[in-house]
């Protein structure tokens, strides 16, 4: 389904002065708006609207853009930058249909406030997941962007005495026949002063001076360069302290008692307190904190705590396959096709929990003070965050301000549907007496043992081939943890079946006679969480590599095999196509080498890839080159998709080659890069990425590059080797 | 304790084993050298004394007393080589969410100091010590080439 905003929907539009005196543009929707923005909730992705979604009745001011006389556009971004572009997609958008100068725009994070910048594919809820943010902005970006310009010139018309339609915008300058010009910054105060036009005409794709061009530098790209971009980590505020927790080693532990003294004694060390999920330690820097931490003596109290083993968890996992699960899909009847198919394969995948470990490892910093609480904060899900930090500590909601800097990296971690982390740092300025601003930081050992992780999976398929080679039955059994249960989101849980476990289950395929199952598993604690591309994350591997193998009992070319179950998906058709065509599907390879292909539809978005491997004569083998086809819609920020189709194979890779938390005795058994290696530059395939061009609405690519690249993987591992891989990762060898 | 950061000798009081990396952020308040693992292998603290890049996560100051601390902040202002790269970086838009690149121009740097001319293998083993989560392997590569062509 395509996300359609209807560009003809109307909107009220009303200005102010800013502080700086410039203008200050504020959009506001109407009810229709709110209803439409709500119809298209559950559309995309981990759908983090649904019934939430259906009841998207705020009618609130919208401010995204602030010219200021210093010439300068700000644009306003309500989705967290944390790598994906959003800062320079958004800006995009809005720098286009203004006729701005690519060189006069910023962008600054909003501020936590859903009733003015809800993600309106989840609407109400304010937060950024579910490759959503392009998607969801398009039309309300440059709405907000077209109603800007027409008040500049509404502005220069008046100071000139000229009809407005005899008024030209170039590059952020106003120009008029006769010669008279004025830049934005001049006109600003004047246009915040102009009626706000009801309904400012969209351009169409032939006037895009930015939208679909490659050549634009990425607004935070010299910060990011120059040392200069702030993120959590950098925030240093008067009177500051710096704090480590001391986590419990099994998950579900808690403390029975501790020790102090011999961390109180450490310099620099300030305090220590106790809250819910650990022991705090605060002081006048990191080196302090981390010392005294060292030296605390903690009693953990583990008659609650999750005790169990992978390895025994998913010998469970395999048990339970045996059973029926719950019903999450059905098309024909699929057992009796499969009693009556010439041939019946079987094969069963095993998924590993993965730590997200983005660069920069978990940390907040919140100011508690008589008025309220000021977090800053790489900030991902306000409309989870917020209400759970005010909650907390007695506040309304509007009184915890958050200020939303670059992430260094997320990966979903940050869209904690409990608001672990945050609310720990909420926890910890609750719990200290004095009033001083608190950062809270983790070191990558407490990141990556804190759960949250892509859950483990367990998969069994079996399908069956008529006597033709013709696919008439696939029967899918799941196995594994909800991400949603237990969560603010769990509405979205349906008759027992979490959508984003069996997200992409035997799709995109027409297959006449398909069943898929569920077992969600309850009684495992470890927690659990969305990480890059959620559920496709497993199902797009257990879906593509069967594929494969069914194609080959077939006696049928793999891309052959998939082209005819394709027949009424153009769209996938397409991208399977053109990577098969640009990767010179077909053509020959030389012995020790394979060549793999994979398709996956995810967040809306269609991406093809196809992997090309050696296998050397010890089985240790490289991913050498990934072609990659995607149609995201109008590609916005051709270069950003590039990007992250790039970003998304690397990541992919990092996960197939070498990911896997494990856990023994309910302890987690990695703790840093040395245990949980991933993805390093000499692993680095070469990728090229080739966009469908289209003008269909833009959807995203922060996610769906990622799903096809294992099996893709596998699958050219298979073609070198002839040994299929049903469990990840795959490790050195093959 | 005395220690040189680009190129301005100052007085720290810290303890001796405290890594450079945390008297660089949290008292000469230069936030551009990044925490990443704390055990030298993600590279996103990388900075250079004496000229050669040192994690310096693992460093502790009372080794580098004496010696000249170079961060992103000084490379910025005060090395050509850095300045190329940072243009080549910016060029191929090379960050995504960033935390790491000031790690990896520090070690890029360092590299064009030793070999002017890389080739691929010798920029693969080179930064593999440097992690980036975001993938942006191929246009560091890029970027490295490009900022060595332009310096010659």
């Amino acid at each position: 389904m395509t996300a359609k905003i209807n560009a003809g929907r109307r909107h009220f539009l009303k200005t102010s002065v800013g502080a700086l005196g410039g203008l200050m543009l504020g959009v506001y929707f109407t009810d229709a708006a709110a209803d439409e923005a709500a119809s298209m909730a559950g559309m995309a992705g981990p759908g983090l609207a649904g019934e939430a979604g259906q009841k998207a009745a705020l009618i609130e001011p919208h401010a995204f853009v602030r010219i200021t006389p210093d010439n300068i556009v700000t644009v306003i971004i309500k989705h967290l930058e944390m790598g994906q572009g959003s800062h320079t997609g958004l800006a995009t958008l809005v720098a286009d249909e203004l006729d701005a100068d690519w060189g006069q725009i910023r962008t600054e994070g909003a501020p936590a406030d859903p009733s003015k910048y809800a993600n309106l594919t989840f609407s109400p809820m304010m937060g950024t997941g579910g490759s959503t943010s392009m998607a969801n902005s398009f039309q309300q970006m440059r709405k907000a962007g077209a109603a800007t310009r027409l008040m500049l010139i509404a502005a220069a018309a008046e100071r000139w005495g000229v009809h407005p339609a005899e008024i030209t915008v170039k590059a952020g300058v106003l120009s008029h026949p006769s010669g008279k010009q004025a830049s934005f910054g001049e006109l600003a105060e004047a246009a915040a002063r102009q009626p706000v036009p009801e309904d400012a005409t969209l351009k169409t794709p032939d006037q895009f001076i930015y939208i679909g061009k490659s050549n634009l530098r990425r607004v935070d790209a010299n910060a990011k360069s120059t040392g200069m971009a702030h993120y959590t980590q950098d925030v240093k505020l008067p009177g500051m302290l710096t704090a480590l927790v001391a986590h419990p080693p099994l998950f579900g532990a808690t403390v029975k008692a501790f020790d102090a003294a011999a961390a109180k004694g450490v310099k620099g060390v300030v305090d220590v307190v106790q809250i819910p999920t650990g022991v705090a330690v605060l002081a006048q820097d990191f080196w302090s904190a981390k010392q005294g931490r060292d030296l605390l003596q903690v009693e953990w109290d583990d008659s609650k705590a999750y005790q169990g083993s992978s390895d025994l968890q998913m010998a469970q996992y395999r048990e339970l396959a045996k059973q029926p699960g719950l019903e999450a899909r059905k098309e024909g009847d699929a057992d009796t096709a499969l009693q009556q198919a010439a041939t019946v394969l079987t094969a069963a995948y095993e998924f590993p929990y993965l730590a997200h470990a983005a660069m920069e490892p978990l940390n907040c910093v919140v100011h508690l003070h008589d008025d309220g609480c000021e977090i800053w904060n790489g900030e991902q899900f306000q409309s989870i965050d917020q209400p759970a930090v005010a909650e907390l500590l007695g506040l309304k909601p509007e009184q915890v301000k958050i200020n939303a800097l670059f992430a260094g990296g997320s990966f979903g971690r940050r869209a904690n549907p409990k608001a672990d982390y945050v609310l720990e740092a909420a926890n910890i300025a609750k719990a200290y007496p004095q009033r001083q601003p608190i950062k809270l930081v983790w070191t990558r050992e407490d990141d990556m043992r804190a759960g949250y992780y892509r859950p483990a999976y367990y998969h069994e398929i079996q399908a069956g081939l008529d006597a033709s080679g013709k696919l008439t039955a696939w029967k899918q059994r799941l196995v594994g943890q909800s991400i949603l249960k237990g969560t603010m989101m769990e509405m979205m849980v349906k008759d027992g079946i979490d959508p984003t476990s069996t997200e992409g289950s035997g799709e995109p395929y027409s297959i006449p006679n398909l069943r898929v199952e569920l077992h969600t598993v309850g009684d495992v604690g470890v927690p659990v969480q969305w990480w890059r591309s959620v559920g496709h994350t497993h199902t797009g591997f257990a879906t593509e590599c069967f594929m494969d193998e069914l194609a080959h009992a077939a006696g049928k070319d793999p891309l052959e095999f998939r082209r005819a179950l394709l027949q009424d998906k153009p769209r996938h058709l397409q991208v399977l196509n053109l990577a098969a065509e640009k990767a010179g599907w077909g053509e020959k390879l030389p012995e020790g080498r394979g060549r793999g292909i994979a398709l996956v539809e995810s967040f809306n978005s269609y991406v093809a890839e196809v992997a090309e491997v050696t296998v050397h004569a010890d089985r240790s083998f490289s991913v050498d080159r990934v072609v990659v086809a995607v149609d995201c819609g109008v590609p916005v920020n051709p270069d950003v998709i590039y990007a992250q189709m790039g970003g998304g194979v690397g990541f992919g890779l990092s996960a197939a080659l070498g990911e896997k938390v494990t856990l023994k005795n309910g302890k987690v058994e990695q703790a840093n890069f040395d245990t949980y290696p991933v993805l390093r530059m000499p692993q680095m395939p070469s990728v090229e990425v080739h966009i469908v061009p289209s003008n269909e609405d833009p959807t995203g690519v922060g996610e769906p590059g990622v799903p096809p690249l294992a099996p893709a993987v596998a699958n050219a591992l298979f073609a070198a080797t002839g040994k299929r891989i049903y469990q990840l990762p795959i490790g050195r060898t093959v | 304790m005395k220690l040189n950061i680009n190129g301005a000798e100052q007085e720290f009081d810290v303890s001796p084993d405290m890594p450079l990396l945390w008297a660089i952020r949290d008292h000469a308040n230069l936030t551009g050298t990044k925490f990443g693992c704390g055990m030298a292998q993600c590279g996103a603290c990388t900075v250079h004394v004496d000229g050669q890049a040192v994690r310096s996560c693992i460093t502790p100051v009372s080794s580098v007393a004496g010696k000249r601390i170079t961060t992103i902040e000084g490379a910025t202002q005060s090395s050509k080589v850095t300045q190329a790269l940072q243009e080549a970086w910016e060029y191929f838009n090379v960050p995504q969410c960033g935390y790491c690149q000031s790690g990896q121009l520090m070690s890029a740097t360092a590299l064009l100091g030793a070999n002017p001319h890389p080739a691929d293998a010798d920029i693969d083993a080179f930064m593999a010590g440097n992690i980036c989560r975001c993938a942006t392997y191929q246009r560091i590569r890029a970027a490295i080439k490009r900022a060595a062509g332009q310096l010659a």
